[in-house]
């Protein structure tokens, strides 16, 4: 029997939401065992939450040798290796940067196709929806072959549970490294703060947010509805926020279920980042702004003025 | 050092694309150089600005890529070559290996940059296929590199704001991304002098390959539809906030 597998990505040793939509998708298949991979010896914490989605293995992936969690080319080895061991003919992840660099890594080892930022999956056609020309059309792709993979856009598919008993193994690779890359440090890394990919609602700032600190106007926002925060362009540019902060074109492609956008104009390239988003919202003072014209939901209003307002709501409201 | 950089022909960001047959897309837009693909041409310009050497610009594409190709050589590239396809979209691992092939035809690359991914097809992963081709290392999301002996400490980042600081040793492939550095912008007589730069053209069928030989193929593109406009929330900030709030409950968003 074909099995699917899952790339299981966890944050911390605790497994990320944003996996459930995945496996969903994989699990449509009806008749394919869905095997789940965990990269960091987290399988028997995660065991609990995944089965609840259809996984009926869960794989604790290791390499025999080498720096294991340094080394992106040894976990790209072990991972092909192991999905060859389970015969898996399709891994399905999640479009994420960590997931999109393993796949692409894996893909490029096997020759096998991929398609990443995906919003739609049918597993055993070997057909796939993505994004194409940053998110101005969606294409439908024929993925030929015996293995294809998959990264599937955060929240692009609603999870669905159904419980499995499922078990746990570990699979030790024999995949040496070439020692050519490895991770020597990370920076900045901050706990709580929500991945702008990921999150279910994003609060955005347009170039009138005018500084950097006025987007605590927005982050108190975003802390009232578990948001993320988002920048224009334009903002970015002015220098009022980091480039990671960016959604548009030349930022960040996102799918939340709600997008609030602050003075926004509603450029095409900043659609192109965010138009999947299920329901858009934009504050603006130009009632000519572009972006009223292809919202769904607009108060003509200085973000200054509105932005609080909604938070002072939103906390009395709880 | 020799530096190749991978440069796709690309139609503009600002391009309003409209899908024409099943798969095809009218192609009288504006092209440009790949926005991702300018970060890594810029950092290969500056970096031979220091140590000397050259810096050849690589695309894969219709004969009208040669524009993008010239726009390279304008900023500083020293020549370009183009390997000629019929198709704007190639597999991702069958462009790899035609990148591949011209580029150890013409030299032997001590660094190869791109973008991180095109803003048309949004593979992101022909820096992966094209380093396995080679037998390079590869990283994306560069944000930062830091040249040494025989390697190069290079940053990427990975989301959050977090930033991974990865050691590579040398040749590699580098896929570049915003932040990395400003990219200039050619000047009219640097356009004027780009003109006489050399620009090299081979077919796939010279280099072995064949058109539509990939493993991926596009089988339809479907316009997203636009949303047909706001429904605007009156009242006092209070009041309009007060409403979409209510909206949101009711929608299940918030």
């Amino acid at each position: 029997m074909a099995q699917t597998g899952i790339l299981l990505e966890t944050d911390n040793g605790e497994i990320k939401e944003a996996n459930f939509g995945v496996i969903t998708a994989a699990r449509e298949t009806g008749d394919n065992e869905v095997v789940g991979f965990l990269m960091d010896g987290s399988a028997e914490a995660c065991k609990a939450a995944v089965q609840e989605y259809g996984v009926k293995s869960v794989i604790e992936i290791k390499a025999g040798a080498g720096d294991f969690n340094a080394s992106p080319e040894l976990q790209a080895n072990a991972l092909a290796e192991a999905m060859r061991h389970y015969e898996v003919s399709a891994l399905l992840g999640l479009s994420s940067t960590w997931g999109r660099d393993l796949m692409a890594r894996v893909a490029a080892a096997m020759d096998a196709p991929l398609a990443l930022d995906c919003v739609g999956v049918a597993v055993r056609d070997q057909i796939v929806t993505k994004s194409h020309f940053s998110g101005k059309t969606i294409a439908k792709i024929k993925l030929e072959g015996d293995v294809f993979l998959c990264g599937i856009r955060p929240n692009a598919i609603e999870a669905a549970p159904a419980a499995v008993e499922a078990s746990t193994d570990v699979y030790t690779a024999s995949a040496g490294d070439s020692g050519r890359l490895k991770v020597v440090e990370t920076k900045g890394a901050t706990s709580g703060v929500v991945e702008l990919t990921e999150a279910n609602v994003i609060v955005t700032g347009g170039r009138p947010i005018a500084s950097t600190e006025n987007f605590s106007i927005l982050k108190a926002c975003a802390q009232e509805l578990g948001a993320a925060v988002g920048a224009s362009r334009a903002a970015v540019d002015a220098g009022y926020a980091p480039h990671a902060m960016q959604v548009g074109q030349t930022g960040k492609t996102v799918s939340p279920k709600l997008y609030i956008g602050c003075g926004l104009s509603g450029s095409v390239q900043h659609f192109a980042g965010m138009k999947t988003s299920k329901i858009i919202v934009a504050v603006n003072t130009d009632k000519d702004a572009p972006i009223f014209t292809k919202c769904d939901y607009g108060i003509l209003g200085d973000l200054f003025e509105v932005v609080p307002a909604l938070t002072e709501v939103l906390k009395e409201q709880g | 050092m020799q530096i190749y950089v991978c440069i796709k022909h690309v139609p503009d960001t600002a391009a309003n694309i409209k899908v024409e047959g099943p798969a095809g897309f009218d192609e009288s837009v504006k092209f440009v150089v790949n926005p991702y693909d300018e970060y890594g041409l810029e950092e290969a310009l500056q970096i031979t600005a220091k140590t000397g050497g050259e810096v050849v610009a690589v695309t894969v594409g219709k004969e009208s890529a040669v524009s993008s190709l010239r726009t390279a050589l304008a900023v500083g590239a020293a020549r370009g070559i183009l390997v000629k396809t019929n198709a704007q979209f190639l597999d991702s691992g069958l462009t790899s290996r035609a990148l591949q092939k011209a580029i150890q035809q013409d030299g032997t690359p001590d660094l190869v940059f791109m973008g991180k991914q095109s803003v048309d097809s949004e593979g992101m992963q022909t820096p992966y296929r094209l380093a396995k081709e080679l037998d390079m290392p590869v990283v994306t999301e560069v944000v930062g590199v830091e040249l040494g002996d025989g390697k190069a400490t290079v940053e990427r980042e990975t989301g959050g704001g977090v930033r991974e600081v990865m050691e590579v040793s040398l040749p590699c492939v580098l896929g570049a991304t915003k932040g990395l550095n400003e990219p200039r912008y050619p000047k009219l007589p640097d356009i004027l002098k780009a003109k006489k730069k050399e620009i090299k053209q081979v077919d796939m069928a010279d280099l072995g390959l064949e058109d539509g030989s990939g493993n991926t193929e596009i089988l339809e593109l479907t316009q997203i539809p636009e949303r047909s406009g706001a429904t605007m929330l009156e009242g006092s900030p209070r009041e309009a906030s007060e409403k979409l709030v209510a909206i949101l409950k009711e929608e299940k968003v918030i």
